[in-house]
């Protein structure tokens, strides 16, 4: 069965022009970037190709891109160069809803001996900016803040927050994993300090990823080891991933307008379908500003994971912010910054889409989901309309 | 992506005896919707006390309807004393196994069944088993606890986690729940005298009794598990431990220090205690 691929928020299938061009690094191509031969040098120009790719992409200079291993080690270098290049500088801001990428250090430099403040949701997920302001303290060393949330593709307005804290001369690091190929980004009007993504979320393979240092912000290199990134990050360059990320980002920015057309229609059709089908069903998230590729959305009374495998049965693939699919017990830490009901959170999912989703997929959604929820509500002792709702009231005790 | 039997899956896609039976003879109740799972168990009992039917009504994972399918089956045609000592282990091992974060589901239809005959013999208002709520996340007593580590041989935290929940969510109850589990495995018993307190503590007196607090109880504890403690030094009320064997690198090793190790000397040697580890 073909995967009906609804989850590229997770990841994305390599882009056929993507695997094309990596194909030449795994044949003849395997040069070392750094040797002193005709073999190294070609995979010095391929290297410096990518860069340039990504810079013209992103409206920055190639001398400010270096390749990382992933968004996760992009966010850590970012942190961990404006914390270290300021150590006197004891707070550092950040919100409720980042990747574990941001939030896991956070937790980590509060038992260092670090403030952090996390910024809350309202239960649209919007930030409230008059509580960023009040957080500013003359020690504040960074402020963090992702450019759109994974589960739920609010998008934060990144610019105003770089503009208020470059008003209190407080670097700006964001983590725009989800955004890169769904936003256009120009780093030229974006006064960002630090900016993170990672190629699997764009069509390129895992294993590379992108962060941008602004040329007057402060860096403290992560790995240290060789001169690679011109000594910013020791270790041989992942060349066939770079490459691959040059070509996919390339192919995203030509592709934003689609993404925000046609996609965008696509995920629209989607919601509306679900939401008329489905009684007892709310969507997450601040309608306004969503990105377009993202549907996040609560059934009451069921479980994520009974609907994640049910729809398995018809290669139908998402993925659910709910507890039992991660191991944890608890519903997503997003949601529940957000104020989302238990008796909502438990029961979401997350459609992910991307250009290469067809309208025939939706359909198949469409049908296949709705009989689905039916049948698991069928066996809910939660069930509206049922006298399991005085159970309801009895049994929750959030 | 878990790794599910054949079984749970078979139970999960075709679950067996899902609805409620209007006439039940008795109801079982557990779970929350706030937790995330949630089951109610009917049963129609016939003579000599035989369960004739059973029925589910469950909101939950794939591994909670899979385990409340299976147990509808397992206990139709026993009488309820036979039904009263299938375990959460039975209802595991007739689905050829759950993956271990998924235990409480297990542990979820026992108590449903429980709750159910208890239902039956009139004894309602017996349950919520004395004791206090030591996971306020998911409203987990010690009393449950203290069974699930009992019967199931739990050793650690996360263990206690992946069959009762307790501990599952914002952690703050880890520290208890690993008290609880240091008591059932008999380190406790904190016989040691708290009557001489306010008599200052000479740092040898101090000295010898931590020695022997780690000797005695602490040590044979980790041990358990193939863990070790040495006692590396003693500053004042600063005690300095270096956790060895299997404790090296246990993610839980942070929560043993503090309360296996320090919470014990608190207890038994003086409040002022602070352990710390190299
Ligand atoms: S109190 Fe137990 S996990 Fe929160």
């Amino acid at each position: 069965m073909t995967p009906i691929y609804f989850d590229n928020n997770a990841t994305t299938m390599v882009a056929p022009e993507v695997r094309d061009a990596i194909i030449p690094l795994l044949n003849d191509e395997y040069g070392n970037p750094s040797s002193m031969h005709n073999l190294g040098e070609r995979s010095g120009r391929l290297l410096a190709e990518a860069r340039g790719k990504v810079a013209t992409a992103l409206g920055c200079s190639p001398d400010e891109i270096i390749f990382t291993s992933c968004g996760t080690e992009g966010d850590n270098t970012a942190i961990h160069s404006a914390l270290q290049s300021h150590p006197e500088k004891k707070h550092f801001i950040t919100t409720k809803v980042e990747h574990p990428a941001v939030l896991n250090v956070a937790n980590h430099l509060e038992r260092s001996g670090y403030d952090v403040t996390y910024l809350g949701v309202d239960n649209l997920g919007r930030l409230d900016l008059d509580e960023l302001r009040a957080a500013i303290r003359p020690d504040t060393a960074l402020i963090s803040v992702m450019y759109a949330n994974n589960e739920t593709g609010v998008v934060f307005p990144i610019k105003e927050i770089a503009e208020i804290a470059r008003e209190h001369g407080v670097p700006v690091h964001t983590d725009a994993v989800q955004a890169v190929g769904k936003i256009d980004i120009n780093l030229a009007e974006l006064p960002v300090d630090y900016l993170v993504f990672s190629g699997h979320k764009i069509h390129a393979p895992k294993g590379v990823g992108v962060l941008f240092v602004r040329r007057t912000a402060q860096f403290r290199p992560f790995l240290l080891g060789g001169h690679q990134e011109r000594g910013r990050r020791g270790g041989t360059e992942n060349l066939p991933g770079i490459v691959g990320l040059g070509k996919a980002i390339e192919l995203a920015k030509a592709g934003i307008e689609e993404e925000n057309t046609r996609v965008r229609a696509m995920r629209d059709r989607l919601e509306k379908g679900l939401m008329d089908a489905i009684p007892d069903a709310i969507v997450n998230g601040d309608p306004e500003n969503r990105l377009p590729n993202t549907l996040s959305i609560a059934f009451k009374y069921i479980e994520g994971e009974a609907m994640l495998l049910m729809m398995n049965q018809f290669g139908i693939c998402a993925s659910s912010g709910s507890a039992c699919t991660s191991g944890s017990l608890e519903p997503s830490h997003v949601l529940r910054a957000m104020g989302i009901p238990f008796t909502f959170s438990h029961g979401s999912l997350r459609f992910s889409l991307s250009v290469y989703n067809t309208e025939e997929e939706v359909d198949t959604v469409l049908k296949e989901l709705p009989p689905i929820i039916e049948r698991l509500r069928a066996m809910s002792p939660f069930r509206e309309g049922d006298e399991g709702l005085d159970w309801v009231e009895k049994h929750s005790h959030d | 992506m878990w790794e599910y039997t054949e079984k749970v899956t078979e139970h999960f896609l075709n679950p067996k005896n899902v609805g409620k039976i209007e006439d039940a003879d008795a109801v079982g109740e557990v779970g929350s919707l706030s937790c995330g799972d949630a089951l109610r168990l009917f049963l129609k009992i016939g003579e000599g006390e035989r369960i004739e039917d059973a029925k589910f009504q469950t909101f939950g994972c794939a591994s909670a309807i899979a385990s409340s399918s299976v147990l509808t089956e397992m206990i139709k045609g026993m009488t309820l004393d036979e039904a009263a000592k299938v375990t959460n282990k039975d209802i595991a091992e007739k689905l050829g196994g759950l993956p271990k974060e998924k235990m409480h589901c297990s542990v979820m239809g026992q108590e449903a069944l429980e709750d159910a005959i208890r239902n039956y013999r009139g004894e309602e208002a017996a349950p919520a088993p004395e004791g206090e709520i030591v996971c306020k996340c998911f409203g987990v007593t010690d009393v449950l606890i203290r069974r699930a580590v009992e019967e199931n041989n739990l050793t650690t935290v996360e263990e206690v986690t992946n069959y009762t929940k307790a501990g599952g969510a914002c952690g703050d109850c880890h520290e208890k729940i690993a008290q609880i589990i240091a008591e059932v495995r008999g380190c406790a018993a904190p016989e040691v005298s708290k009557s001489d307190e306010k008599a200052p503590m000479t740092n040898i007196q101090r000295m010898q009794l931590v020695t022997k607090i780690i000797d005695n109880e602490i040590r044979p504890a980790l041990k358990k598990d193939g863990g070790d403690i040495e006692l590396i030094d003693i500053n004042g009320t600063e005690v300095t431990v270096s956790l060895r064997g299997a404790c090296v690198g246990c993610p839980s090793s942070h929560i043993t220090l503090k309360n296996l190790v320090e919470r014990r000397l608190k207890e038994t040697v003086e409040e002022a205690i602070t352990v710390k580890e190299v």
